[in-house]
């Protein structure tokens, strides 16, 4: 039986954002613990580590986001943690940011000059007061535009989990649809409302971008 | 060798270095030196780019690893393992040439940090010696500016006494004027003559030979990774032993 797409529709879908909401949250501030370490040993002197780093972030930058959700999804059930999209989505998308930020922050660590740990190195400040107090500051400037331009790729990332049975916004629309076979309506609404999280973002990245480069170029 | 650094009193090297060898893959940075610098003596090392001259001064701080050869330190062996290193570079300050201030620290943030950090010292007790040491650069009016807001010759000041807040028996310098105008090289050196005045052990690469006439004890002049010439600097400059040495003085005369 076909329902009409009426308000209840409507609100349905809108509060499914909170979901959406929800989960890129986690993954992100989940990725950015995972991507500060990833980052960290990618520039380490330990090699074994840096190697380490290197093969989680060409994984999952050389595989596709869903087939992370997949592997994860089953994989989570393999280990008799049952059924659980909440779970495994929270967990492939903080894996998968966590290789994503930790290759951004790495560039970013690297931008910042050789002769700043030179000085520490010199002064006999060690490793740990060099990255918190020089090193990271420095490269957290650099690391602002990129990482909220990244964080949009997430958002629209976690429709994906909408496929192992998540109820983001997507999954949201998908059910609604089923019911109104409304979907030109539906499917607006639901990219209309990705847009609405997205494009403030992009903006914020914009500027932050152009506040750097001239902060830089003094 | 003393294991107690400093127990072994004023008599001791400050700087000894035997044998050193340096490779930058298959580039010989470093040929078989040898030098030994006394205890509050001021050494002035000169020579053509990629001479060595700055590798020299960076092996002993460990900037630069060597992979052969005996460096010792106020006594502390530095072929010895990471620990000695980090207890050499404690007593040892280093200016650079390019200042390598920390940009996004206020001038007396820059000067307390390592003091805070390294030897665990009072922030009262680390803002009195950041001010104590800016006065003795002249620039203590400038303590809450970032370092970008300085004049080049300011920054390097204020590299100094970062560098002197850690209280280093030596100090190294990295062509501290080679990055300044012209009308900024002077209050730098000037500086560094106090601190020559003051006594502190120091090794300075530099192309300003007036600054070697005027302070150093002994010049050394490098070239191809070889320490070729070190007198006293009368004897250097109007009795040069080697051609090599009086080439490089004809060069850099004009």
């Amino acid at each position: 039986m076909i329902r009409a797409f009426g308000p209840n529709e409507f609100w349905f879908i809108v509060m499914a954002v909170q979901w959406t909401l929800a989960l890129s949250a986690v993954a992100f501030a989940g990725g950015a613990v995972g991507g500060l370490l990833t980052a960290l040993a990618r520039v380490s002197g330990a090699k074994p580590l840096r190697y380490a780093a290197l093969g989680f972030i060409r994984l999952f930058q050389g595989t596709p986001l869903l087939m992370q959700l997949f592997l994860v999804f089953f994989g989570l059930n393999i280990f008799g943690s049952g059924i659980n999209p909440w779970l495994a989505a929270s967990v492939a998308l903080t894996l998968h940011a966590s290789a994503f930020l930790g290759e951004i922050w790495r560039g970013c660590i690297e931008a910042v000059p050789k002769g700043q740990s030179e000085a520490c190195w010199a002064l006999g400040i060690g490793y740990f007061d060099r990255m918190k107090s020089v090193v990271l500051p420095q490269a957290a400037r650099i690391a602002v535009a990129p990482t909220v331009g990244f964080l949009v790729q997430l958002i629209k990332g976690t429709s994906l989990a909408s496929i192992i049975g998540f109820v983001e916004l997507t999954r949201a629309g998908q059910i609604v649809n089923n019911a109104t076979f409304d979907p030109f309506t539906v499917f607006g609404l639901v990219a209309a409302l990705y847009f609405v999280l997205c494009w403030p973002l992009s903006i914020l990245a914009g500027q932050l971008e152009r506040r750097f480069a001239k902060a830089s170029a003094r | 060798m003393s294991a107690n650094p400093g127990a072994d009193g004023a008599d001791a090297p400050a700087v000894r270095m035997e044998g050193v060898e340096k490779w930058y893959g298959t580039y010989h940075a470093l040929k078989n030196v040898d030098l030994e610098v006394a205890s509050g003596e001021r050494i002035v090392v000169c020579g053509p780019s990629g001479s060595g001259k700055s590798t020299l001064i960076r092996c002993i701080n460990q900037l630069e690893v060597v992979q052969k050869g005996r460096i010792v330190v106020d006594g502390i062996e530095l072929t010895a393992g990471h620990k000695n290193v980090d207890k050499v570079r404690r007593d040892v300050g280093m200016v650079f040439q390019q200042f390598n201030l920390f940009p996004h620290m206020t001038v007396l943030e820059n000067c307390m940090l390592a003091p805070l950090k390294v030897r665990r010292a009072a922030k009262a007790e680390a803002e009195a010696t950041a001010r104590k040491y800016l006065e003795r650069v002249r620039i203590p009016e400038q303590a809450d500016k970032y370092p970008a807001q300085l004049s080049g010759g300011q920054q390097q000041r204020v590299a100094i006494a970062r560098a002197l807040c850690m209280n280093p028996r030596i100090m190294l310098f990295d062509e501290p004027t080679s990055a300044l105008d012209p009308e900024m090289v002077k209050e730098v050196l000037d500086t560094m003559i106090d601190l020559a005045g003051e006594g502190m052990t120091m090794l300075v690469v530099t192309h300003e030979m007036g600054f070697a006439r005027q302070v150093a004890d002994r010049v050394i002049f490098m070239d191809q990774g070889e320490i070729v010439e070190m007198a006293g600097p009368e004897e250097f400059f109007s009795r040069p032993k080697h051609e090599r040495t009086r080439t490089f003085l004809g060069q850099i005369a004009h």
